[in-house]
């Protein structure tokens, strides 16, 4: 079918997940991450989606999307049904990041969270220097029209992780490119700008 | 009908009726020992015999999906903005089916039949079917026609559970099931509608106990009343605002009974033109026809159970204003199925239409609904 997978967060994604596996996508957008994952892995699942365009896109696509806004939780979704519950990019969008994260692990044996770091160089300067609200490459919007209402650090997100009891299997920082070099390795709260995990329970 | 028949419609159709001879042995433990099905295709069936759909109808529809019987028409078929070329159901791509139900009184075998046994009507004494038995009989028209599966059965409301009903008791026999804008069962809210309804027919002094074909006679008083109730049911409060909102037909109040409001001028004409065309009968019968839906109670009222034996790709469809049957009682059936780690797919459609919606041309309801066809057409 020859599938891209155009955003580079997602290749790394589909580079964590077995072949052979149960995911759910949330927030799956146009599904080709799925499609991606069925064709190269043989993977099968669901992705969530509220978006009517995309729903239609992953219909167009052949790929099983439900309609559902995740700030409801995934209570349609059996205890431990998945073995990749997956969140790119979503995660600042959400109400309550905390509460997503904990229906995740419910749902699923690992997560799979992508974000947007908030303590990137670019935003500490934007904020530091010009006393504004930063705009960044990876967050365009300005503050008072958004759909990223629960920004935060990679700091911040690991704190929530030891909170919420999640165990970090891999974490990978990466800039604009999604290169991830060694300054990355060594500061990547402060060079990141998108933030890649995936975690389970402890 | 238009004057000249637009090109995105199948245009000038002829039903066709099919005898039925081996008894039919029925949930409620009757029989019907023959029966007729009249029916409407349209569009070619393939050498492979794989590209057929199988479209049930709901309450008060009938066999008569697209199209027009005679110039004269003045409205094509009821499902005329989804069946036609070009459109979701795409007649150029699909062999469609569609056959008024057991029970009917558009040409099947129901109620105002003739009973061989006493030379008159049925009436009252037709057996109450149900959604399975609905189902058994499709599958033997299935034989007839020589589909040996369909493509997709697809269906709205009752129709959808029909479709429901086909993915639990045919697995094999179908490819994808598409539900539109129904439930896996009634609430009581439902069934407390349908029996107002059934309480306006009865209580007619025309009802005669059903059997008022002898007494030349209908009960229309009562048809027209559960028409009407129906029809509420079947909109939203926005859209009746939207359309109605508080105008009055004359301009003016009058201080009397006759019609003074726009929305009851609409509700009467819609109950004038129903009464004539349908008997009452049918209407008690198909209202039990829902109220006995419940694909789920043999199976421990466990709706994953039921659909166990699914083999089926889903495809689900609900509209935000539908207070009948609601988005959630459509996210049930896909839970049920995802449950079974089946292929779906659930699409909730904005619409302020109401239950009705199922039947409206809504352009992301169309988009959806046209992409999972191209889906089904594909293979």
């Amino acid at each position: 079918m020859g599938i891209e997978l155009k955003r580079p967060d997602l290749s790394i994604i589909a580079d964590w997940i077995r072949p052979g596996s149960r995911v759910l996508d949330l927030g799956c957008g146009d599904g080709t991450l799925l499609a991606w994952l069925a064709e190269t892995k043989q993977a099968s699942g669901y992705g969530i989606e509220i978006d009517d365009d995309d729903i239609t896109e992953c219909i167009r696509n052949g790929i099983n999307v439900i309609h559902m806004d995740l700030n409801e939780g995934l209570s349609e979704f059996d205890d431990d049904s998945f073995d990749y519950v997956v969140l790119s990019l979503t995660l600042q969008a959400m109400r309550r990041p905390d509460r997503i994260l904990r229906e995740m692990m419910r749902v699923g044996t690992e997560g799979i969270v992508t974000f947007p770091n908030f303590g990137h160089w670019r935003a500490r300067v934007q904020l530091a220097l010009a006393g504004r609200m930063p705009v960044t490459r990876s967050l365009p919007n300005e503050w008072y029209d958004t759909p990223n209402i629960h920004l935060c650090t990679i700091r911040d997100f690991e704190d929530l992780c030891r909170m919420s009891r999640l165990r970090v299997l891999e974490r990978r920082a990466v800039d604009h490119v999604h290169k991830s070099g060694l300054g990355l390795r060594l500061f990547p709260n402060l060079l990141g700008e998108i933030a890649l995990y995936r975690f389970r329970k402890k | 009908m238009p004057e000249t028949i637009p090109a995105d419609s199948v245009g000038l159709v002829t039903p066709g009726t099919l005898h039925f001879d081996e008894p039919l042995q029925l949930s409620s433990g009757g029989v019907i020992k023959d029966y007729d099905l009249i029916y409407e295709t349209y569009g070619e069936l393939s050498a492979q015999r794989d590209n057929a759909i199988l479209v049930c109808h709901a309450l008060s529809s009938n066999h008569h999906a697209a199209g027009y019987h005679s110039p004269d028409d003045r409205k094509p078929g009821w499902w005329e903005n989804c069946v036609g070329p070009g459109k979701p159901i795409d007649t150029d791509k699909f062999h469609v089916v569609c056959c008024n139900n057991l029970g009917g009184c558009s040409g099947s075998t129901g109620p105002a039949s003739i009973n061989p046994e006493t030379g008159k009507p049925y009436g009252p004494d037709f057996p109450i079917v149900t959604v399975r038995d609905w189902v058994e009989s499709q599958a033997r028209l299935s034989d007839a026609l020589g589909i040996e599966r369909w493509a997709a059965v697809v269906g709205g409301s009752l129709g959808g559970m029909q479709v429901l009903q086909w993915s639990i008791d045919y697995p094999e026999r179908l490819r994808h099931a598409v539900i539109i804008a129904a439930a896996p069962r009634l609430t009581a809210q439902n069934i407390a509608f349908n029996e107002v309804a059934r309480q306006a027919i009865r209580t007619d002094p025309d009802f005669h106990d059903g059997r008022y074909y002898d007494f030349n006679t209908e009960p229309a008083r009562g048809l027209r009343i559960a028409r009407m109730l129906g029809h509420i049911t079947y909109l939203s409060d926005d859209i009746m605002r939207e359309k109605f909102g508080r105008d009055l037909r004359d301009g003016r109040i009058d201080f009397d009974f006759d019609v003074e409001f726009q929305v009851e001028s609409y509700l009467r004409y819609q109950a004038d033109t129903f009464v004539g065309g349908f008997d009452a009968n049918t209407y008690l019968l198909m209202t039990k026809v829902l109220d006995y839906f419940d694909p789920a109670a043999p199976y421990d009222n466990d709706l994953a159970k039921a659909l166990s034996r699914a083999r089926a790709d889903f495809f689900v469809v609900s509209f935000t204003s539908d207070w009948r049957f609601a988005p959630a009682r459509s996210r049930e059936i896909v839970k049920a199925v995802h449950d079974n780690d089946l292929n779906v797919s659930y699409a909730e459609i904005k619409a302020t239409h109401g239950h009705d919606a199922f039947l409206m041309r809504i352009p992301h309801y169309m988009e959806v609904f046209d992409a999972y066809m191209k889906r089904v057409a594909g293979g």
